[in-house]
């Protein structure tokens, strides 16, 4: 397998709070990566290292081979890097469409306006979202508002997709809905580290786990492995019978 | 840093300018290229020269709106000094042709070019800004430049120019340069239409378009922000840039008051404001209802001294009530107008 992603001693200060500390960790192609932790363990400030938002002050970031550390975040994403937002960002006044022919026209592939609109139509459709495609982005609900994130990240047909908590305020209904759609974009060959706080959907879905607390990397293995592991029940979990619980899926 | 970058995509390709799906909504452009025209043609119907002195000054008008939309309207930018590209175009032509003894040809190219590089000075400085700070520089940037030229000699410093009359022969004395002058100016509207059509509609306008809405978010996609506005900017500039030579040039003397004044500006921003920002019917109809609104004011005994307040009362009405502005309310109460109106 070869590696897609290389993280190494990546630290992220502001001022005197330390966000990300040394981590380091490797991501292979077609792997689906969980990224746990409780809140503001530097989850998010990992991602904003990884795709460009921040510039890590120690380590180094390899994706497809190259050292991307300090590019910008429209490198990344023409480099074939996209991401969804916790807090979803659509662009408003624009239509649905629009919003994930931008993704399309200025991702990875670059495509032109009229190709941009096709692939559009495709992943909007693959994302349920087709009812919708003309309808202002600020005028969905926050369930589709996620699909809209998440349908924009496709649309640039990524090699590497960061999910940030894109099941966060989902209904059960929905949620399922949602793994089931993550695990059909892996099936298509893409990559995935996500972010995540629903932890049985991310036990299911992920092939690996790592485990972030205080801006530290304090486990990483097999769903399997980090459901019994004392550290992250003791960080994170906290009752160390919910781990036989997250396992079989109640 | 210092690490070669493998071959990105190419962030704007010519072919992005064109116009997605040709042809669908035709209305899109032929609406707003029917109104400027039908504005051009109407003073040559009439054959008064009052009239068409009236609509000199709407189509000036109009180019002005239509231009500072593409960063104002597209990009969500207000530029509050435009009419810095106005004046720096209205000076380059003028002393071509005044001093130079250079035709109106490449007194119009020089303004262009000028004002074009002059946006992509100011874009590269300071298009890194955001919101307020970016509105306040640019109106420093008018100061600065108005401060420069009063006391550049070459330009004649705080008194101006002039023209000397004989200039006005070859082009078959001064009624017809008045009369060859206004088509010029038809064609730079027209000119204007078909710029901020192509624009809108283009992936370029596209990620303008984007980083309106979310400038972070347009990055994490990909749009390449600092180059993008950079060129917006520019596209901008150019055409009031012309407009300027033009005016100037008809108008036979130049003067830093005149060519910089601030109010200009901001009369331009409350016409794409009141028109629709962001579309490209909106500047048209914007700038045609505020010129109409202002020689309502000035002939107006009682009113003729409050006509920039009006102006100001009805910004912060827009602002507050439409900020869409007309086209862009009705756009979006009436979904199937958008057929026919952009």
């Amino acid at each position: 397998m070869t590696v897609l992603l290389r993280v190494e001693h990546v630290t992220k200060r502001f001022g005197g709070l330390v966000a990300v500390n040394d981590v380091s960790f490797e991501l292979h192609e077609g792997e689906i990566l969980g990224l746990i932790g409780p809140n503001g363990a530097g989850k998010t400030t990992l991602f904003n290292c990884i795709n460009g938002v921040y510039t890590p002050e120690e380590g180094h970031i390899y994706f497809q081979g190259q050292d991307i550390t300090g590019w910008k975040p429209y490198d990344v994403a023409r480099f074939g890097m996209a991401r969804t937002h916790q807090i979803v960002r659509p662009l408003a006044d624009l239509t649905v469409r629009e919003n994930v022919m931008v993704g399309a026209a200025f991702g990875a592939k670059a495509l032109g306006l009229v190709e941009a609109a096709v692939v559009a139509d495709e992943v909007i459709e693959f994302l349920g979202l087709a009812e919708r495609a003309d309808m202002l982005a600020g005028s969905l609900n926050v369930a589709q508002k996620k699909r809209l994130e998440l349908a924009r990240a496709l649309a640039a047909q990524p090699k590497l997709l960061l999910l940030d908590e894109v099941l966060a305020g989902l209904n059960p209904a929905e949620i399922a809905e949602m793994v089931e759609t993550v695990k059909a974009i892996r099936r298509r060959g893409i990559t995935i580290i996500m972010i995540e706080h629903v932890m049985h959907a991310i036990m299911n879905v992920s092939d690996r786990i790592i485990v972030l607390d205080f801006g530290q990397l304090i486990a990483e293995g097999t769903p399997q492995e980090i459901a019994n592991h004392p550290k992250v029940i003791e960080a994170y979990l906290g009752d160390p019978k919910l781990a036989e619980r997250l396992m079989s899926g109640e | 840093m210092s690490q070669r970058k493998p071959p990105l995509p190419p962030a704007f390709r010519l072919a992005d300018f064109k116009p997605a799906l040709p042809g669908r909504y035709w209305a899109n452009w032929a609406l707003p290229l029917l109104v400027v025209l039908g504005l051009g043609i109407f003073p040559l119907l009439t054959g008064k020269d009052v009239h068409r002195e009236t609509m000199f000054t709407l189509l000036r008008a109009v180019v002005m709106a239509l231009s500072l939309n593409i960063i104002l309207g597209y990009t969500g930018y207000v530029s509050f000094g435009h009419v810095v590209f106005f004046g720096l175009g209205g000076y380059v032509g003028f002393y071509l042709v005044a001093v130079q003894g250079r035709s109106l040809w490449e007194a119009l190219l020089a303004g262009g070019l000028a004002a074009g590089l002059l946006a992509w000075l100011i874009g590269i400085g300071i298009l890194r800004l955001r919101g307020a700070y970016f509105a306040l520089v640019t109106i420093g940037v008018n100061e600065a430049v108005k401060a420069f030229i009063q006391n550049f000699d070459p330009f004649g410093g705080p008194l101006g120019l002039t023209m000397n009359f004989s200039v006005y022969q070859a082009y078959g004395g001064p009624r017809a340069m008045l009369q060859m002058t206004y088509y010029i100016l038809v064609v730079l509207a027209v000119a204007a239409v078909l710029l901020a059509y192509a624009v809108r509609t283009s992936k370029f306008g596209l990620g303008l378009l984007s980083i309106r809405e979310d400038e972070d978010a347009a990055e994490v996609m990909g749009v390449v922000t600092p180059r993008a506005k950079t060129w917006a900017f520019v596209l901008s500039a150019i055409l009031p840039g012309m407009v300027g030579a033009l005016f100037f040039f008809r108008n036979g003397s130049i003067e830093p008051h005149e060519a910089f004044p601030l109010h200009l500006s901001i009369e331009a921003i409350v016409m794409v404001m009141l028109g629709g920002q962001g579309t490209v019917l909106g500047p048209v109809l914007g700038a045609a209802g505020y010129q109409a609104m202002r020689a309502f004011l000035l002939t107006n005994r009682a009113l003729k001294d409050y006509q920039l307040t009006v102006s100001g009362a009805l910004l912060l009405l827009i602002v507050l009530f439409i900020p869409a502005g007309l086209i862009g309310w009705l756009r979006r109460r009436f979904p199937a107008s958008r057929r026919v109106l952009l």
